[in-house]
Formats: structure tokens, C-alpha cells, sequence
């Protein structure tokens, strides 16, 4: 299961956080490779760093795909993402990873699901 | 009503903020902002709540505290609107954990909107339950999640079954009524409720064992179906990742398979066929492929055994190591590391690729591949891949060394065979990398080389090529040194040429050269130039011819600021000076070091503070040579012969080698053997003893006076020629050379007196328990009894009964033991046992006294026993 997500630009500033597990507030702030006994897996898109903290025993490649089918489905919906409309809209962003990933698992492989499910929610603002 | 598009305060704080160009002005602008929210929290501003609930959430992000903004997020939740409740949830998740005592207030709003009729509002509560939820709220929510589980809309069953993971996670009693609802989402077509369903499955399975057979029956056949159908499913490009449909759901099949299929051999079977059909038709070229074939991997590995199935898995690692991508590799590597254990001979069949993997430009796979390496290595494929591995070092990068030199020594170490193999090997190693070779190495071939009587002429020829063009490599020029100190004259006339060399010339010059240079060398450290000095001091004799030039290098030495060399150089000149008699004597060829010795120190095996232990025999500091679990007949039979034997240690390897004992004279007024013991002690001073009786100096302080160890070795090897001619020795001889030697900076040896000689105590044994100590007195008129008061002390904590102490003597030596004071010794040297003895000395003036003891008692009930042997005896008892 997935632990934490993150995202930090290369300044090392993070642009979304979220934890599947509690951490303590100090934890929160320094990442190792191998973080604890789980293992961090990363993919760097231009300056930004997607990293998934996982479990020893999962299978890295599968997760590295789930960081691209991500940051695609961010594309999708910012139509050529960039780090300021991550900044800017980073509720929005935390609204498609909760439709992506849930109590740490994968919810939904489809891009086109999850960008109709924004689509919807967005109409009840 | 849209916070983030009607007004623009949200956007305009995230300006400011990251219009700031320091640290201090941030902390500025999020102090002003945290104080309007507290206001605005204050004055229970409905309008503005949840914008500035989402820009604490930005500054919380930024790592401010934001506790004071979670009752905010309860409010919203509580409120009525879609926009409001999916900012208090967010505000909720991220502000807030299951430890907070705030959550419990949280329960109610989340019931109500479980059973909300807006199923986007049911999909908002259920992801805040799933991300944050507590035990109790799980126990108080569960059957609400339950329902939802078969709900119409797919995006509210797939929220459930996640959400039913983290329930079973957190109060694993639950999982029973999960396991219906669970097994009938394995049923679905919609992949994102089937993937859920899928991971529900998986979760419950590993919180119960129960449901895992439950599963097992009633779905193996299904899932396998599933499998089939995703496997072969035509191209759909709603699931499409690079060619392959949907390889999450793949994965995710195969890891409930896997957990089917463990220890199941009949689900096993029912899943080999697409196993099969996966491990073989799943396109590798794509990451997306490589993860399906990873979990593939994974599976075959796991479930029951099908060996066709396994040499297939290992043979698709062995293709992820030729890769392009490093991930890729790397996984493959860790993979392999775990297969060898379930099939090690089909893993081997990949080591020419592991190889190439330890030649890789990434570190961590040149890590990973070099451990795994390192586990496939055995007695077939030693060679040729230790001369792969030491190729390698040649190009490796400069921090894989100490690595790679490490493991290739163990290797070395662990699989040779024959000698010229590890010297060859070790050499090399040397050569390449002798400043990452750790000392215990290259300790341990001094040893070996010592034991390889008929390889020192090769080895000292190989080692004076190696150094010429690797001079730079530390632990090589000292092995060298060592070499060409002791064998030097093998050099020189080419002795014991073996076929494969080629002749070399060297003259004695040219090897005195080597050591010159090293000496010299700026970098060479102290232990580096005090061998040196060492070999060349036996040099100077070996080589006549350049003892001269060895002088005139030793001399240059007598001002070096570091104490150690300037002794050295003072004593070794003196010795190359006046002693010319003795030089040869005392730089003859160290005795071959013992292995098993070595060894067992190396391995830590041995503890000079364990009573009874197996293994050789120790030297204790105190001079008491400890044979361990010797039997009563050796006791009680001190033979001549029976010195101890030699040991050298691991600690004190390096004094033994560099031999430094300044012993003070010892004083014997009119003994024949007088000249001969000041021999012992020279002998001692180098360490290069040849009596077979030298014990080595343990003591790791090399300015520590043990003057009993040598000399009684030296009594030991008098005792065993008892026919030295006397008239050899002249009695005027006795001290001197010693005070020479030292250039005065002896201590005054104690003058002896015949009539009432006093002797000093001794610590005659000494354990981690126990300590012994020895008090002596002469009845005037009979100098050949010796009245001995032992005195014992218990260092251990706990008290000693039964406690017996028993002694033996050769035959030159009559000994009669009075009664102890007491058979129990209190513990931590609460008072002590005194046991009187009398000593009568057949040979007194020609032999010392030697005895043997054993000391046996109870601890608890438990029987111990240590035993001892006494050289150092004061001399002239």
C-alpha cells in the first residue's frame, strides 16, 4: 500500500502532501530513500518530483506507472500542466488524487473516468 | 459561491507568499494571514470559512502550524453545501489524523452523509473515512460502508471497498462481514471496482485466515477467468497503457493469485496455465509490460511448485537484466537475490549477465549485482570469476573499490584451495587496490605466506615486480616489506624458481632500494616505515655487503619525531654496530605463524575471558600460557617439551610482527646462563624469536614491560637443553649487552642478594573471574626452598564454593601444599583464600620454577574449572 505521496519541485518545496499513514510532524519533513522498512519510489517530471513511499514488498515498476498515469491525468485536466497551476488550484489537485488513490491503493486505472468524475464534481461548485 | 473563483483572496495569498524573497518575509506574510483566519474563526465567519479553510490548508502545506483551523473543518462539514462539506473534508484529511481526539466529533456528520441521497456527498464522506478513519469510528461506521459496497453508482462501490481496507485494518474482527460483499465485487466488469474489489479481497485474506479459504474455494476459478479475459482482452483504449490493457488490474489479478495459490497446491495448478500464457506472451519492451511480468515473476515464485513454471520466472529476470532501463535491472537483481534460495542452479545460469550488471554505471545496481554475485560464487566457478572481478577492479570507479577489494578477498579467502592460487589472487588484489584492503587482509596473507614455505622465494620475487609499478598501494608495499625482510636472500638468488616465472635479476642493492624508497615515501604511515626499519635491520644481515648503506639509512632515522621509529632506529643501529656476534641469531626467519590460530582471533572465537573454552592455547598478559581444556594428564605430566606453543595473534599480530618488549635486564650475578636469557631478551626485542617456546607479546601496549613473559620463555627453552656448556658464557656478559643495546636508557637491574634475597609478588593468574596472586619468602640457610603464600580473589559477582585449587611441577621441582584457609571465596573481592606451599628447587641457580595449576568451583551448582600455567616466577628461586 502506498504510505505517502509527494511532490516537490527541485527547490525541494512541496507541492502536494499526502499521508495514508499518520506520521509525526518531524517525520513529515525529511525523506530517505529507504524510508523506515518501505521504500520510495520516484519519477521526476521536468522540475518536479513525484514520490510514492510504499511497501518493501510491492512491485516498483506498477507504481512507477501509476506516477505517469498521474501526472497524465493532471495534463488531461490542466491541458498542459505546469508546476503554478499546481500551485494555484493544488485543492483541485488533491480532489483528482482523492478520485485516484484511496486509503492508499490504486481506485481507478481509467484517465477518462477520472476526468469526467472532475468533470461532475466541478458543476456542484 | 465559489470560493476560489469569486473572490480572489485565496490566489492573492499564494501571490504574496511566493512573492517573497526571503525565509523572514514568508514567516511575515503567514503570520498576517494566520492571524485574520484566527480572527475570522474567532467572530465565526460563516462567509469566508471555507476560503480561508483551503488557504490554511496552502499554509499548512508550507509547514506552519494550522491546529487552530481544525474545528473550522468540522463546521463545514457539518453544513449543508457540496462546496462546503468537499473543503471541510479535504480540510479534514490533511489537517487532521486518526490521533486527534477531534475526529470522534466528526463520526455523526460522517453517518449522515454515508446515507446521504447526493452520491457525490457519499463519495466525499467515504474517502475522508478511508484516508483518516480510527478503530472506533470503524466499528461505528462499518455497516453503513458495508451497504455502500452495493450501491448502484460503481464510483461509490469502488470508494467502499477501500474504504472497507482501511476498516479490516483497523479492527480486524469485522473482516467476517466483509467477505460476501467482497467476493461478489470480483464478479464486476467496471475495472475500478473490480481492482478494488480485488485489493479488498487481498486485505481480508491477509487479516484472515478464514477468508482466505473461503476465497480460495469459491473464486480461485474466477479470478483466474478474469485474468484470461483482461490477458486477452482486445485493445481498449480507455484501459491502454502502452499496448497492454490495463496492467494494473493485471497486477493486481496476479497478486491475488499469488496469495491463493500459496500453500495451495491445487489452486496452484488451476492457475498455471495463464501464468504461463503471461510469463510468455506479455510484450517486455514497455515499463507496463515489465511491471505485469515482474508480478508474474513474483507469483511463479510463490505458489506451489512447478518447476517448468520457476525456470521460466528466473529466465525472464535474467532478460530484465539486459535492459535498458535501470529500474528495471535493479528489480531484477533484488528479485534474483531472492530466487537463488527456491532454484540456485537456474540462477546461475545468468551469472555472465549478473557480471556485466557489476560493470554497470549505476551504483546501486553495480551493489545489488555484486551481492548477488558474491552468493553464487563456488568451488567450479572461483576462478574465473574472482579473474573477472579483479579485471574489474582496474576500471572500477574509486568508491566501488573498497566494495568490490572486500568482497573479492572474502571470495578469495573463502574458496581457495591452493596457496599459489591466493597468493597470485591476493597480489593482485594488492596491486590494484591495496589501499581499500582492510588490515586483517593482508594480515592474514603474511600468514599464509609464512606457512608457504615452498612458495617465499616466488612470493618475495612477485612482491618485489609488484611493487615497482604499484608503489603506491600501502598495504602492498608493506606485505612487500615483510617479505623482503625475511626472505630477501630468495630475491636475490633467485631460490626455488618455480616453472611459470620468469627469471628476474636483482641485486642485494636494488631490494635494500625498495625499502629505502618506502621509508621514505611521504605517505607512508608508521607502521608502514617501523617494518621498514624491521626489514632492514635483517637485511643487514642477510647482506653483508650493504650492512653499511643499512646503517647509514637506520641512522637517519635516530632524530624522527615520532618515538616509536626513533627508538627503533637508536636500538637497530646499536645492534648493526656492536652486536655483529649476535645479529644473525637474532634476525633469523620469524617461525611460521599458525594459522588455525589466526584464524580462530580473526573469527573472534576466542576469549581469553571464558574459563573453559576449545580452541588453542592463549597467552594471558600476566605471563600465565593458558592451555584450554587441556586434560588432567597434561596437568599433571610437565614434560620438557611441553612449552607452550607460539601464538600470534590478531590484535597483537602487528607488535608480534614490529616485536617490541623493552624488557629491563634481568640480574643474575653469577649464573652461566646469564648471557644466554640477555639473548632471549634481544631475541625478544625483535619478536623474531626461533625457540619454539616464544611466546609473543599479547600485550597491544607496546611499551609495556612484560618482563616475565620472555624470560620465562627464555627459562622454558633453557629448560629443554639443559646440556648448554656453562663455560660458554661469561658472567661478565650478562647485563651488558642489553645496556648497550639500549644506550643506557635501561632501567638499573635490580641488584640480586644472595643472603636475604627479597622477591617481588607476582599476579600469577589472572581471569575475568579470578586472580591469583603469589607471595614469596626463602628460610634463611636453604636457597632451595621457596615458601610460596598464594592469595586468591574472586572478581565476579558471585560467590565461589567447593573451591579447590591444585598445582604440578616437573621433576626437578618437589612441592608440598598446606591446607586452604577456607573452600568458599565471597564474590567482588570480598576477602580471598591464602593457601601456603613450599617449593624445593633440585636445580636451583640453573632452572626457574614452572607450575602448572587448576582451579576448580562452584558457581550455582555449576561446575567450573580454569587451568594455567606459571612462568613467571621471579628468577632465582
Amino acid at each position: 500500500m502506498i504510505r505517502f505521496i509527494l511532490l516537490q519541485n527541485r527547490q525541494g518545496k512541496t507541492r502536494l502532501a499526502k499521508y495514508y499513514i499518520p506520521l509525526e510532524e518531524s517525520e513529515k519533513h525529511k525523506v530517505e530513500f529507504e524510508f523506515r522498512t518501505h521504500k520510495v519510489i520516484y519519477r521526476r517530471y521536468a522540475g518536479l518530483f513525484f514520490s510514492l513511499c510504499v511497501d518493501i514488498t510491492d512491485n516498483e515498476l506498477a507504481y512507477l506507472e501509476s506516477i505517469h498515469l498521474f501526472v497524465e491525468i493532471l495534463d488531461h485536466f490542466f491541458s498542459n500542466v505546469c508546476e503554478l497551476d499546481l500551485v494555484f488550484n493544488f485543492h483541485k489537485v488533491y480532489l483528482i488524487l482523492d478520485e485516484f488513490i484511496l486509503a492508499g491503493e490504486l481506485q481507478e486505472t481509467s484517465k477518462r473516468a477520472i476526468i469526467e468524475r472532475m468533470g461532475e464534481l466541478e458543476k456542484l461548485e | 459561491m465559489n470560493p476560489f473563483s469569486s473572490g480572489t483572496r485565496l490566489r492573492d495569498m499564494i501571490r504574496a507568499i511566493r512573492a517573497c524573497k526571503t525565509a523572514a518575509e514568508e514567516r511575515a506574510v503567514v503570520r498576517k494571514e494566520s492571524a485574520a483566519i484566527r480572527a475570522a474563526v474567532g467572530e465565526s465567519d460563516n462567509e469566508y470559512r471555507h476560503r480561508n479553510l483551503a488557504k490554511l490548508m496552502f499554509i499548512h502545506m508550507l509547514g506552519y502550524p494550522t491546529h487552530f483551523g481544525q474545528m473550522e473543518c468540522l463546521k463545514l462539514i457539518a453544513a449543508s453545501g457540496f462546496p462546503e462539506k468537499r473543503i471541510g473534508y479535504l480540510g479534514l484529511m490533511l489537517l487532521l489524523d486518526e490521533r486527534q481526539e477531534v475526529l470522534m466529533l466528526v463520526t455523526n456528520s460522517l453517518k449522515q452523509d454515508l446515507n446521504h441521497s447526493n452520491q457525490y456527498i457519499v463519495g466525499l464522506a467515504l474517502c475522508a473515512l478511508g484516508n483518516i478513519c480510527s478503530a472506533e469510528m470503524a466499528r461505528d461506521l462499518a455497516p453503513e460502508v458495508e451497504r455502500l459496497l452495493q450501491f448502484r453508482d460503481p464510483n461509490v462501490r469502488k470508494k467502499a471497498a477501500l474504504c472497507s481496507i482501511r476498516i479490516i485494518k483497523k479492527v480486524p474482527d469485522l473482516a467476517e462481514n466483509f467477505m460476501n460483499p467482497a467476493a461478489s465485487l470480483l464478479k464486476e466488469k467496471h475495472h475500478g471496482v473490480l481492482l478494488t474489489g480485488l485489493q479488498l479481497c487481498t486485505d481480508l485474506c491477509k487479516v484472515s485466515e478464514e477468508a482466505l479459504e473461503y476465497f480460495r474455494k469459491k473464486c480461485t476459478e474466477s479470478v483466474v477467468k478474469a485474468l484470461k479475459d483482461v490477458a486477452n482482452s482486445p485493445y481498449a483504449p480507455e484501459y491502454d497503457i502502452s499496448g497492454i490493457t490495463d496492467p494494473f488490474l493485471h497486477i493486481r489479478l496476479l497478486r491475488f493469485l499469488r496469495i491463493l495459490g500459496h500453500g495451495d497446491a491445487d489452486a496452484s495448478d488451476c492457475m498455471n496455465d495463464i501464468l504461463a500464457q503471461v510469463a510468455t506472451k506479455t510484450e517486455s519492451n514497455k515499463n507496463a509490460g515489465n511491471a505485469i511480468l515482474y508480478e508474474c515473476v513474483e507469483t511463479i515464485m510463490s505458489i506451489e511448485d512447478n518447476s517448468g513454471l520457476r525456470v521460466l520466472a528466473i529466465n525472464i529476470l535474467g532478460r530484465f537484466l539486459s535492459n535498458r532501463d535501470n529500474n528495471i535491472r535493479y528489480v531484477a537483481l533484488n528479485m534474483l537475490m531472492r530466487a537463488i534460495t527456491v532454484d540456485a542452479q537456474a540462477v546461475q545460469r545468468h551469472r555472465a549477465t549478473i557480471l556485466e550488471c557489476v560493470k554497470d554505471s549505476d551504483a546501486s545496481i553495480r551493489k545489488r549485482a555484486l551481492e548477488l554475485l558474491y552468493l553464487l560464487v563456488n568451488e567450479s566457478n572461483v576462478k574465473s570469476l574472482t579473474k573477472e572481478l579483479i579485471e574489474h577492479l582496474e576500471v572500477s570507479e574509486q568508491e566501488f573499490k573498497g566494495d568490490l577489494t572486500a568482497k573479492i578477498c572474502s571470495i578469495i579467502e573463502k574458496f581457495s584451495t591452493e596457496k599459489i592460487w591466493y597468493i597470485d589472487q591476493m597480489l593482485k588484489v594488492l596491486s590494484e587496490a591495496g589501499n581499500f584492503v582492510k588490515d586483517e587482509v593482508w594480515h592474514a596473507l603474511i600468514v599464509v605466506i609464512s606457512n608457504a614455505s615452498n612458495l617465499h622465494g616466488y612470493t618475495v620475487r612477485s612482491l618485489y615486480k609488484a611493487v615497482q609499478t604499484s608503489g603506491e598501494q600501502e598495504s602492498l608495499v608493506r606485505v612487500a616489506v615483510w617479505c623482503i625482510g625475511e626472505y630477501g636472500e630468495m630475491l636475490v638468488n633467485s631460490t626455488g624458481m618455480l616453472d611459470i616465472e620468469d627469471p628476474i635479476t636483482v641485486t642485494e642493492s636494488d631490494a635494500v632500494d625498495v625499502i629505502e624508497i618506502s621509508l621514505k615515501n611521504h605517505t607512508s604511515d608508521l607502521t608502514t616505515r617501523a617494518m621498514c626499519l624491521i626489514a632492514l635491520l635483517k637485511l643487514s644481515s642477510r647482506f653483508p655487503a650493504c650492512s653499511q648503506r643499512i646503517k647509514d639509512i637506520v641512522v637517519q632515522n635516530k632524530g624522527s619525531l615520532v618515538l616509536e621509529l626513533q627508538q627503533r632506529s637508536i636500538e637497530f643501529n646499536s645492534i648493526i654496530e656492536k652486536h655483529q656476534n649476535i645479529r644473525s641469531l637474532l634476525v633469523e626467519r620469524m617461525p611460521v605463524l599458525d594459522e588455525a590460530t589466526y584464524s580462530g582471533r580473526r573469527a573472534g572465537s576466542l576469549s581469553a575471558t571464558i574459563p573453559i573454552s576449545n580452541g588453542a592455547a592463549i597467552n594471558l598478559p600476566n605471563g600465565v600460557a593458558k592451555p584450554t581444556a587441556a586434560p588432567l594428564v597434561d596437568l599433571l605430566d610437565l614434560s620438557l617439551d611441553d612449552a607452550p606453543a607460539p601464538s600470534s595473534s590478531g590484535s597483537g599480530f602487528l607488535h608480534d610482527l614490529l616485536g617490541v618488549d623493552l624488557s629491563p635486564a634481568p640480574s643474575q650475578s653469577g649464573t652461566s646462563q646469564a648471557q644466554k636469557s640477555g639473548t632471549d631478551v634481544l631475541l625478544d626485542l625483535l619478536s623474531i624469536g626461533t625457540p619454539p617456546a616464544q611466546s609473543s607479546s599479547f600485550s597491544s601496549d607496546i611499551l609495556s614491560t612484560s618482563q616475565d613473559n620472555t624470560t620465562s620463555s627464555g627459562n622454558l627453552q633453557r629448560l629443554s637443553s639443559p646440556s648448554m656448556p656453562s663455560t660458554q658464557i661469561s658472567s661478565a656478559a650478562g647485563g651488558s649487552p642489553i645496556m648497550d643495546l639500549l644506550d643506557g636508557f635501561a632501567p638499573n637491574p635490580a641488584t640480586s642478594d644472595a643472603n636475604g634475597p627479597v622477591y617481588p609478588s607476582v599476579v600469577a593468574f589472572e581471569s575475568s573471574s579470578l586472580k591469583i596472586l603469589f607471595n614469596f619468602s626463602k628460610p634463611p640457610g636453604n636457597p632451595q626452598t621457596t615458601t610460596i603464600q598464594a592469595t586468591f580473589t574472586n572478581k565476579s559477582p558471585n560467590t565461589f564454593t567447593d573451591f579447590i585449587f591444585q598445582a604440578a611441577v616437573p621433576k626437578f621441582l618437589q612441592l608440598h601444599l598446606d591446607p586452604a584457609s577456607s573452600n568458599t571465596l565471597p564474590e567482588s573481592g570480598n576477602g580471598s583464600i591464602t593457601q601456603d606451599m613450599r617449593v624445593t628447587n633440585s636445580q636451583h641457580g640453573k632452572k626457574s620454577l614452572v607450575m602448572r595449576i587448576r582451579i576448580s568451583y562452584k558457581v550455582d551448582s555449576k561446575d567450573i574449572l580454569e587451568e594455567g600455567q606459571i612462568n613467571n616466577f621471579p628468577r632465582g628461586l
